[in-house]
């Protein structure tokens, strides 16, 4: 077993990870929304580009940007038209209207496109690979991931620390009712950050259905991924999420490494030891969430 | 403050719900008795309609009286089964002597798994024990010896009984536990647990800074919960023969506990009776139509989320204060008493409140 090669493969998909995280873990920063429907959004996403890419026929480099425009489009109408009625102190609405919309999600997406596993075309990608040499190597996809993941985060912490954009997503953050005293329409601001939220998960969606075949019930298992992300890397924290999904991904990857069928089991007790012996997690930012 | 406090009475009980009280009992017997008197499809389905109902009035206990809101139920439900496997087919138990065993057993297992997802708050809290669900799931997925992921079949385990006996002891212990979660959310809710459970609903800071014994009553609500998914899960695989992880340990479970409930209206007793009648009603309806009875449920339960937050129960309540099973203490001031130096307003629940 070559353990170096093991490690980088999971730091790699930690990438992956991190995608799938910084949109749940936006959402949540700007709103205190838990999307529960988040995985489902990551996978009707990879549906979308499936769609535009094979039933039109675009070609793939035209299908994948505009599903992730799609998807921004999405994200602000679901949360104008839906998630700001039920937005407010009580978090039980929210948590369940987007518990709804994940079972929905899930079973619209079974009737149309049937329980089949898919996937999206890559162009080679998938497995063109970087030799480094003493017999490791590694995809061009999950390091394409990785930068593209660092790419993003980093476009995040810039938007919300250079931008008024990013000044009015802190200021609804940090006290919603000062913030619309102020004149910001916090309404907007909600709409515009699930808009960005969802073209993050359009992205990873994309990234992790060109990776791996997907079905309609893959959402909840990258809700759960995202989540332990957000969790071990510590709440509130963007480059948190990054640190977390590379823990989760490496942890994983020994697993299956030992047994295929342990893989997962591996991440989520890692997930559960940083909870009991560190539950603020590693880079906690927000505190009391 | 008794100063202040009118010489009302305080009245629990009201005219529906002495009805009420007599109609429980009056459909109790009549179920009951359904082996002397039903069709096999129906006892059937009266069973399976008595276990989702149980399941939900033990979700609604958490989420809608305690304000805890779990999305991995189902992690207990499989628990429960797979305890049923190893008790009945393993050990050769007999399954109906298995199955209060499954509960115990789930009860245990939550006991730990408390002190794991109770370090997550509120939203996080839901998908913390979602996560819990999946280690079971994963877990009993890799046990080779329990039929790992393909799962095993219970038959060789059910041979001791006679087929009509063997029915009517599934629908009498599906009659217990439904009618059984009721009592127990009713006398639980009318116990001072009740009140303290509710003020953590309404305000967690505010019932600690008054002395409710936060984390013990939410453990309490947790463990009675897993409880009642451990039983429901082993009676549950006492009549569906064959258990896989996939199936045990389905998110649906839980979407159809959360669904009933905030259908028929979260915080009472009456709303996942309704709200479980539709989802049988809904998913008869549209049998021919594969899943669309779930998407079909998961958008009325959307729109009652955003239009009618308190469910069906609660529209009708607004228009006919109807209370078959009343849970809160109302105040009753006969005419005759004076009220308060100067004070016109009415007296409200928060006045003096004392069993």
């Amino acid at each position: 077993m070559d353990w170096v090669s093991v490690i980088l493969e999971g730091a790699l998909l930690g990438g992956l990870y991190a995608l799938f995280a910084a949109g749940l873990s936006l959402a949540f920063g700007i709103m205190r929304l838990v999307n529960l429907a988040h995985g489902d959004f990551i996978v009707v996403s990879a549906y979308i580009a499936l769609f535009l890419a094979q039933t039109v026929g675009l070609h793939p480099l035209v299908a994948y940007p505009l599903a992730v425009a799609i998807m921004g489009l999405v994200g602000f109408l679901l949360q104008r038209g839906l998630l700001n009625r039920v937005m407010g102190d009580d978090i039980m609405p929210p948590l369940l209207v987007t518990f709804g919309i994940s079972i929905m999600l899930q079973n619209l997406l079974l009737q149309i496109f049937s329980a089949d596993t898919r996937g999206l075309v890559g162009g080679g990608l998938q497995t063109a690979s970087l030799a480094l040499g003493h017999g490791i190597a590694i995809g061009w996809l999950p390091l394409l991931t990785m930068g593209v993941a660092v790419a993003v985060i980093g476009a995040l912490q810039l938007l919300m620390v250079r931008t008024r954009l990013g000044l009015a997503f802190r200021a609804t953050s940090d006290d919603q009712t000062t913030a619309r005293l102020m004149g910001i329409d916090t309404r907007l601001i909600y709409a515009v950050a699930m808009a960005v939220a969802l073209v993050v998960v359009a992205i990873a969606g994309i990234l992790f259905a060109i990776r791996t075949t997907f079905d309609p019930a893959s959402g909840p298992s990258r809700l759960i991924f995202a989540f332990e992300a957000v969790i071990i890397g510590g709440m509130g924290s963007l480059w948190g999420t990054l640190v977390g999904g590379i823990i989760l991904g490496i942890t994983q990857a020994i697993g299956f490494a030992l047994s295929p069928g342990i893989g997962l089991l591996f991440g989520h007790l890692a997930f559960l030891a940083v909870l009991v012996f560190r539950p603020q997690g590693l880079f906690p930012r927000t505190r009391g969430a | 403050m008794s100063v202040n406090a009118p010489s009302g009475r305080i009245v629990r009980a009201t005219r529906a719900s002495r009805f009420g009280g007599l109609a429980a009992i009056v459909i109790v017997a009549a179920l009951a008795a359904m082996p002397w008197w039903g069709e096999r499809s129906a006892m059937r389905t009266v069973t399976e309609f008595l276990y989702i109902l149980a399941l939900a009035q033990l979700w609604n206990l958490m989420a809608g009286f305690g304000g805890l809101v779990s999305i991995g139920q189902q992690g207990f439900l499989g628990i429960g089964g797979y305890v049923l496997v190893l008790l009945a087919l393993k050990l050769g138990v007999d399954p109906f002597l298995a199955v209060p065993l499954c509960g115990v057993a789930a009860a245990l297992v939550a006991c730990p798994t408390a002190a794991v997802v109770f370090r997550l708050r509120g939203a996080y809290f839901a998908v913390g024990t979602w996560v819990v669900s999946e280690v079971f799931r994963l877990t009993f997925a890799n046990i080779i010896w329990l039929g790992a992921g393909t799962g095993t079949s219970l038959t060789s385990a059910m041979t001791g009984h006679g087929a009509w006996k063997r029915e009517a002891i599934t629908l009498w212990m599906a009659v217990a536990m439904g009618a059984g979660s009721i009592a127990l959310v009713y006398l639980l809710l009318r116990s001072r647990m009740g009140l303290a459970l509710t003020a953590i609903r309404d305000s967690e800071v505010a019932s600690r800074s008054l002395g409710v014994g936060v984390p013990r009553i939410k453990f309490i609500v947790y463990v009675l919960s897993a409880f009642g998914c451990g039983m429901v899960g082993a009676l549950v695989y006492v009549t569906k023969l064959r258990i896989s992880p996939d199936a045990a340990f389905d998110i649906n479970w839980t979407a159809v506990m959360i669904f009933a409930v905030v259908i028929g209206g979260i915080g009472t007793i009456e709303g996942p009776i309704i709200g479980c009648l539709i989802y049988f009603l809904l998913r008869d309806a549209l049998a021919d139509y594969g899943a669309w009875y779930l998407i079909a449920l998961g958008a009325l339960a959307v729109i009652a989320m955003v239009k009618a937050p308190r469910g069906i129960w609660g529209l009708v309540q607004a228009r006919y204060d109807l209370r078959f099973f009343p849970v809160q203490r109302r105040i009753v001031v006969a005419p005759a008493v004076p009220l308060p130096r100067g004070g016109r307003g009415r007296p409200t629940a928060d006045s003096e409140i004392r069993r």
